[in-house]
C-alpha cells in the first residue's frame, strides 16, 4: 500500500504513517493527532466520497475553518482521486454558488456553522452530488453528517491518479469582478514542496505554525511541507487573538512562523509594548507584501535563534522567488533570487531582455508554473506566454521588477489595480460590484490607500441615490453580505459625483489625491 | 446592562442578516469577527468604558463570546471600583 517515494501529493501521508505512525502531524482545536490517526480518518473520508460517487478528477470543495475536519478532507479528496478547493470560510453565499459552479464542483465539504452560507449556495449549484458537514446538521435533503461519513471502511483504493491529473484549483482574485481557479497537479505541488524545504533548510523535527487561511496557498503548504516533511503542524484558526496565539508557539515551541506583514506589525507593536521573545523559532518567513526593512531588527529581538526569509509569488506558481536570510542585510529591499529548480528573467513591453536596473515585467519558468485558469482560456493566454522549446508555457507575472548586476529582484510595483490589503488580494471590481448592488448607491470606485497596519486599505467613494441616506457604517456592514470581511471597504467616503477622463471611465488617480480630509 | 450595548455594536456593524450569536458563541469561529473585527471591538470596550485592555488580556476567554466580554467588562469595573 505505502508508495516507494512521493510521486503524487498524498504519497508523503501514506509514506509518513508507514515510518512513524505514532508522530504527531497536527496539533489544534486543543487536541493532538497522530499520522495514523490522519491516515485512517483521510481513507475513510475517501471511501465515502467514492461510495457517493467521486470520480478522479471531481471537485471537491472545502468550505471550513482551519482544524481537524479541513486537514482530513485535504488529504480525503487526494486519496479518493478528487481535486481539492479550498475555499475561505469569510466567502459569502453568491460568490460560493459561484466557485461551486464555475469549477462543477461534485461535493461540498463543510461545517454546520457555515450552513447559513453554504445552504443557499448549494442550492444554486446542481453539479453537487452531496454535501458532507460537521457538527449538527441543518435540515435539508443530500446533507450527510461528517461522523456517518467517516464510519465507512478505511480500505485504500489508488484512484489511478497519475502526476498530471490536477490536484487542486486555488480560487484567486482577479481584476475581473470574478475569482478564477488556479490549476496545480500532482507534478507540480510536488515539486513545489520540494523546493520549499530545500531552500527554506526545513528538517523532520519542525514545528511549523499556521495561522494564515488553508485556503490561501501560503496558509496550505505549511500543511503540506509538514506531512512531506513528516513534521508537526501546529494550526490556528486565524490571528484575532494574538496573545493566545504567541502562548501557542512558547507552549508547542514552535519552529517555523510563516506571517504576512499585517502580523508582523501586530507582533512588533505588542513587543514595544512588552519584550517578547521566541527561542524556539528557528525560521521566520515573509510574503504576500513587503516586508519593510525596519520591521528586521525588531524580528531580530523578537527571533532571536531564526533566519528570516523574504519572499514573493503568486498563486499562478505559488512562489517565485527568496532571498538567502544571510543576505538580509547587504541586499535590503530585495526578495532575492528564484526558488531552486526554477528561473526567473525581466522582459520590457515590447518582449525583450530588460538589462540590470531597469525596469521589466517578470517572467517565470519553471515545474511549479500553472497549466492554467480552470476553464478560462483567455485569461490563461493573458498569463502564459511562449517558453523556450515549442509548446512550454512562461508564466507572466504582469508585476514590474528591477534586477541588479548579481540577479537579485526588487520588487516595484503591480501593473493591475488588484488591492493587497493585510496580505490578500482584493478586487477593486468586485468590491464596486458589490457596492452597486446596494439599494441607495448610485455609483462606486473602490482603490487602495496606503495603511500602517494593513499595508493597504481598501477605500470606498461612494455617490448615493438623489434621496438616499446611508451612513459609513451601514455601507460597510451591507458589504459583509455579500464578501469577505477583509474586502469589505475601512474607509467610506460620500461624493457628489466621481471624477471621471473625458471618455467617462472613472480617473482613480484623482481619488486617491482626494484621500485626506 | 453591558450586554445590550456589545450586542448592538456588533449587530451595527457586523450583522447583515438575522443571525443572533448565543451569548456563547464563538464570534470569530462564526465569521462575524476577524482581526480587524477584534481590534475594533477592543478599541470600542475601550472608548465606551473608559479603560485600557492590555495585551495580555486580548484572549479568545476576555474578549470571543458575548458572555466572555461582559463578564471581562465587569470584572474591570470591579476592579477599578476597589482601587
Amino acid at each position: 500500500m505505502s508508495p516507494r517515494y512521493e510521486r503524487l501529493l498524498h504519497d508523503s501521508l501514506l509514506l509518513a504513517a508507514a515510518r512513524h505512525p505514532d508522530k504527531e502531524v497536527l496539533v489544534t482545536g486543543g487536541q493532538r493527532y497522530r499520522y495514523s490517526e490522519l491516515l485512517d480518518a483521510a481513507l475513510r473520508l475517501a471511501s465515502a466520497l467514492r461510495r457517493q460517487g467521486l470520480s478522479r478528477g471531481d471537485r471537491v470543495a472545502i468550505f471550513m475553518d482551519n482544524g481537524w475536519p479541513a486537514v482530513v478532507s485535504i488529504y480525503g479528496t487526494l486519496l479518493a482521486g478528487g481535486v481539492m478547493m479550498v475555499i475561505n470560510p469569510q466567502t459569502k453565499d453568491d460568490k460560493l454558488a459561484y466557485i461551486l459552479n464555475d469549477s462543477e464542483a461534485s461535493f461540498l465539504l463543510s461545517d454546520s456553522k457555515l450552513a447559513r452560507v453554504f445552504g443557499p449556495a448549494a442550492t444554486q449549484a446542481p453539479s453537487l452530488r452531496a454535501v458532507i458537514c460537521a457538527g449538527p446538521i441543518p435540515e435539508g435533503a443530500g446533507v450527510l453528517a461528517w461522523d456517518e461519513a467517516l464510519n465507512a471502511a478505511p480500505a485504500y483504493q489508488p484512484a489511478g491518479t497519475i502526476p498530471v491529473d490536477l490536484a487542486a484549483l486555488i480560487y484567486t482574485s482577479g481584476s475581473t469582478g470574478n475569482p478564477k481557479g488556479v490549476m496545480m497537479t500532482h507534478q507540480n505541488m510536488v515539486f513545489i514542496e520540494g523546493s520549499l524545504v530545500e531552500y527554506l533548510r526545513l528538517q523532520a523535527d519542525e514545528r511549523i505554525l499556521n495561522v494564515l487561511p488553508l485556503a490561501f496557498d501560503y496558509g496550505l503548504y505549511q500543511l503540506l511541507m509538514a506531512v512531506h516533511l513528516g513534521a508537526t503542524l501546529v494550526l490556528e484558526p486565524h490571528f484575532s487573538f494574538p496573545a493566545a496565539v504567541l502562548k501557542r508557539v512558547e507552549e508547542e515551541a514552535v519552529t517555523v512562523y510563516p506571517g504576512v506583514p499585517t502580523v508582523y506589525a501586530t507582533l512588533l507593536s505588542l513587543h514595544k509594548n512588552s519584550p517578547l521573545r521566541f527561542p524556539s523559532v528557528r525560521r521566520v518567513t515573509n510574503t504576500a507584501a513587503h516586508l519593510p526593512d525596519d520591521f528586521v531588527p525588531s524580528l531580530r529581538e523578537l527571533f532571536p535563534n531564526a533566519l528570516i526569509y523574504k519572499m514573493y509569488g503568486l498563486t499562478e506558481c505559488k512562489r517565485v522567488c527568496y532571498l538567502e536570510p544571510e543576505l538580509i542585510d547587504a541586499k535590503p529591499g530585495s526578495v532575492g533570487q528564484a526558488m531552486p529548480g526554477t528561473e526567473v528573467f525581466l522582459l520590457s513591453e515590447e518582449g525583450r531582455l530588460v538589462p540590470p536596473g531597469e525596469v521589466g515585467i517578470l517572467h517565470v519558468r519553471g515545474p511549479h508554473v500553472m497549466p492554467g485558469y480552470w476553464r478560462q482560456a483567455e485569461l490563461s493566454a493573458a498569463m502564459l506566454k511562449p517558453g523556450r522549446y515549442p509548446g512550454e508555457r512562461v508564466l507572466c507575472t504582469h508585476d514590474h521588477f528591477k534586477m541588479d548586476s548579481e540577479g537579485f529582484l526588487y520588487f516595484v510595483g503591480r501593473t493591475d489595480d488588484i488591492i493587497k490589503t493585510r496580505g490578500e488580494k482584493v478586487s477593486p471590481v468586485e468590491v464596486e460590484n458589490a457596492l452597486h448592488s446596494l439599494p441607495g448607491i448610485q455609483e462606486a470606485a473602490v482603490i487602495g490607500v496606503p495603511d500602517e497596519l494593513l499595508g493597504e486599505a481598501v477605500a470606498a467613494y461612494v455617490v448615493l441615490l438623489p434621496g438616499a441616506t446611508l451612513s459609513e457604517a451601514e455601507i460597510k456592514r451591507l458589504c459583509l453580505s455579500k464578501l469577505e470581511s477583509f474586502m469589505a471597504p475601512k474607509y467610506v467616503y460620500f461624493l457628489n459625483e466621481l471624477p471621471k477622463t473625458g471618455s467617462g471611465k472613472v480617473r482613480k488617480q484623482s481619488l486617491r489625491e482626494l484621500v485626506t480630509t | 446592562m453591558i450586554e445590550p450595548i456589545i450586542r448592538a455594536f456588533i449587530a451595527e456593524n457586523y450583522i447583515f442578516d438575522s443571525l443572533q450569536p448565543g451569548s456563547s458563541d464563538s464570534l470569530t469561529q462564526m465569521g462575524i469577527l476577524d482581526s480587524m473585527g477584534v481590534l475594533e471591538l477592543i478599541m470600542f470596550i475601550e472608548e465606551r468604558f473608559g479603560f485600557k485592555i492590555p495585551d495580555e488580556d486580548t484572549l479568545p476567554e476576555n474578549l470571543d463570546t458575548i458572555d466572555n466580554i461582559v463578564h471581562y467588562i465587569e470584572r474591570r469595573r470591579e476592579t477599578a471600583k476597589a482601587a
